[in-house]
């Protein structure tokens, strides 16, 4: 075979494969979204659950899965944003290092069922916090920070040594190389890993059943002190978010439309995720024009 | 097969008293692990003139030039006096980052910053505490000047330094690092990315600057060498093998292997 005729296969073959994610993804999107969307309308998005049935709006939890993916993230970004730069550029290259990047691979790999599970032993019951915003929070971080640091440290390694070795040759710290020039440039690709997992984090339901718990007590959204226990920023009530209830909803449910609810609700967790998606990437080219000056 | 050359046979100046020096260094080693990449390098550099770094790829040019401000750390074993205002700044004591800001550093690839020209120039100034919006203002047009990059890009101070061709992206690195007011400008082949006009550009630069600073600068270019340098180190294999006045080196080496080297006869 020759060159011309090889290089044409491989880009047939290419694109077909190409051609098939893409059909899939476009598929399920549409499939989701025709037999969901009829249902949704803007009582259903505000309107509350019945306790019992789980027939009703989803409002509560809607507010539940942003509230819970924001408290997440601000825990789990800060730490992994440490964690990503200290392995980037302060790691040595020795056992130590190798045994953190292992501790990483492992974390990531556990099956998010038993890091919820973790979670509700540790939190909901040894400390006694029940089924919480909190809890849920933390057992999401558990799950978040391994990918949201490979992530970071690898977005931060991307970036061309040159770049550090011009911060350095100033006289600039090591930190302030990191934070002040390479960090901007990385900017971009993390906010991307960043939007990936949020996106992770906010269709996830297996860790949060035992520890965000599974029902969704009706809050009262005129009240934002976050230490009234009827307030809905109160972190220490139980929150079923919009995956946790689709899952109740189909296994539980006693509502006799529960295929239609179950529906409707996947078609608004695609479409917030599919906004949050774009959102945040808006947000880091404007981030990235921002801090490069570029055009 | 390379030529084999004694590593006794050398032939390196010194200076006398009255000659006043920007540098010099002592009994320099250099290890990677395992590597011995530069022995016993003793040179020493005038005021105020630009000295060139002469030698094949591999023989430790920028080994050596990125001893001289501690851009080694952490990544060689780098044994030895550097001798810089009677402080031996290879003493673990000293504080690196001072030290980088007096010697300042151009690399081979134009490496500015992603952000924009301005912003390039101001960024290390105010990271050491320059706050002054006027003063900083003037520096950056100073340096700029400096880098002959002013006339350039005045009017674009705002856009990315990436815009700018590779030439002036080089200059503006040279910008960058004289902002920093060095009295010791470190070049590791800031031309061999250039094309040939922007590299006259650059050599310009470097013959306008050498009047307030001390320059060293590594090139493979002899003809650049014999440009602009006052007196030329030819290294070959980690040994410094020549250090003369320029003129000298080019028209009466010393010895068989600058004489091969320059003659273009080696291995
Ligand atoms: N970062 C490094 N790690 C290990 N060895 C290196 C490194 N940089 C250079 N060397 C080795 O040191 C020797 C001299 O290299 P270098 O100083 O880059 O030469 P030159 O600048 O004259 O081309 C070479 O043998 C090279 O392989
Ligand atoms: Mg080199």
């Amino acid at each position: 075979m020759n060159a011309k005729r090889t290089d044409f296969l491989a880009t047939v073959v290419i694109n077909l494969i190409v051609a098939t994610v893409v059909g899939i993804l476009v598929f399920l999107l549409a499939y989701i979204l025709i037999s969901g969307l009829p249902h949704v309308s803007w009582s259903f998005l505000t309107g509350t659950t019945d306790a019992f049935s789980g027939a009703g709006g989803i409002g509560v939890q809607l507010f539940n899965s942003f509230y819970l993916l924001v408290l997440t993230m601000l825990i789990s970004v800060p730490i992994s944003l440490g964690a990503g730069i200290y392995l980037a550029e302060y790691a040595k290259d020795n056992w130590r290092t190798s045994l953190i990047r292992s501790a990483i691979e492992v974390l990531s790999s556990l099956p998010s069922v038993v890091v919820g599970l973790f979670g509700f032993l540790l939190f909901v019951v040894k400390f006694k916090i029940g089924f919480s915003v909190i809890s849920g929070a933390i057992a999401l971080t558990f799950f978040n920070l391994p990918l949201l640091t490979r992530n970071i440290e690898e977005s931060l390694s991307a970036v061309s040594r040159s770049q550090r070795e011009a911060g350095l040759s100033l006289g600039l710290s090591k930190w302030k190389t990191e934070i002040g020039i390479i960090l901007p440039v990385a900017l971009p690709g993390i906010v991307t890993g960043i939007v990936l997992s949020a996106g992770r984090v906010f269709g996830e339901a297996a860790a949060l059943i035992y520890t965000a718990g599974q029902s969704a007590p009706v809050t009262n959204f005129g009240d934002w002190n976050p230490m009234d226990p009827a307030s809905p920023l109160n972190p220490f009530r139980p929150a079923e978010t919009l995956a946790v209830h689709i899952w109740k909803v189909n296994t539980e449910g006693l509502a006799n439309n529960a295929a239609q609810l179950s529906a409707a609700a996947s078609a608004v967790l695609i479409i917030a995720v599919l906004l949050f998606n774009l959102g945040a990437r808006l947000l880091g080219n404007f981030l990235y024009r921002r801090v490069t000056a570029s055009k | 097969m390379l030529k084999q050359y004694s590593f006794e046979e050398t032939a390196v100046q010194t200076f006398d008293e009255k000659t006043s020096l920007a540098m010099k260094t002592e009994n320099l080693q250099v290890f990677y692990g395992a590597n011995h990449a530069m022995h016993d390098a003793d040179l020493a550099f005038p005021k105020n003139q630009i000295t060139a770094l002469i030698g094949a790829s591999g023989s430790g040019k920028s080994t050596y030039l990125r001893s001289l401000n501690r851009m080694n750390d952490g990544i060689a074993t780098v044994t030895g006096k550097i001798w810089y205002h009677n402080v031996d700044i290879n003493e673990p004591t000293v504080n690196i980052y001072e030290i980088r800001r007096h010697i300042g550093m151009v690399f081979q690839r134009p490496n500015p910053f992603a952000k924009s020209i301005r912003e390039n120039i101001v960024y290390a100034l105010r990271a050491n505490g320059l706050k002054n919006k006027a003063e900083l203002e003037e520096r950056v047009e100073k340096s700029l000047r400096g880098a002959a990059l002013w006339d350039e890009v005045k009017d674009s101070l705002d856009k990315s330094a990436l815009s700018l061709s590779g030439g002036q992206q080089q200059r503006l690195c040279i910008a960058r690092s004289i902002a920093m007011e060095p009295d010791v400008l470190l070049l590791d082949e800031p031309c061999s990315a250039l094309d040939p006009i922007s590299t006259v550009k650059v050599e310009e630069t470097l013959l306008e600057l050498q009047k307030k600073y001390s320059i060293i600068i590594v090139t493979h270019n002899m003809q650049q060498a014999a440009r602009v340098s006052s007196q030329c180190a030819f290294f070959h294999l980690g040994h410094v093998m020549e250090y003369t006045p320029t003129g000298t080196m080019f028209s009466n080496p010393q010895i068989p292997v600058t004489q091969d080297y320059i003659a273009g006869s080696f291995g």
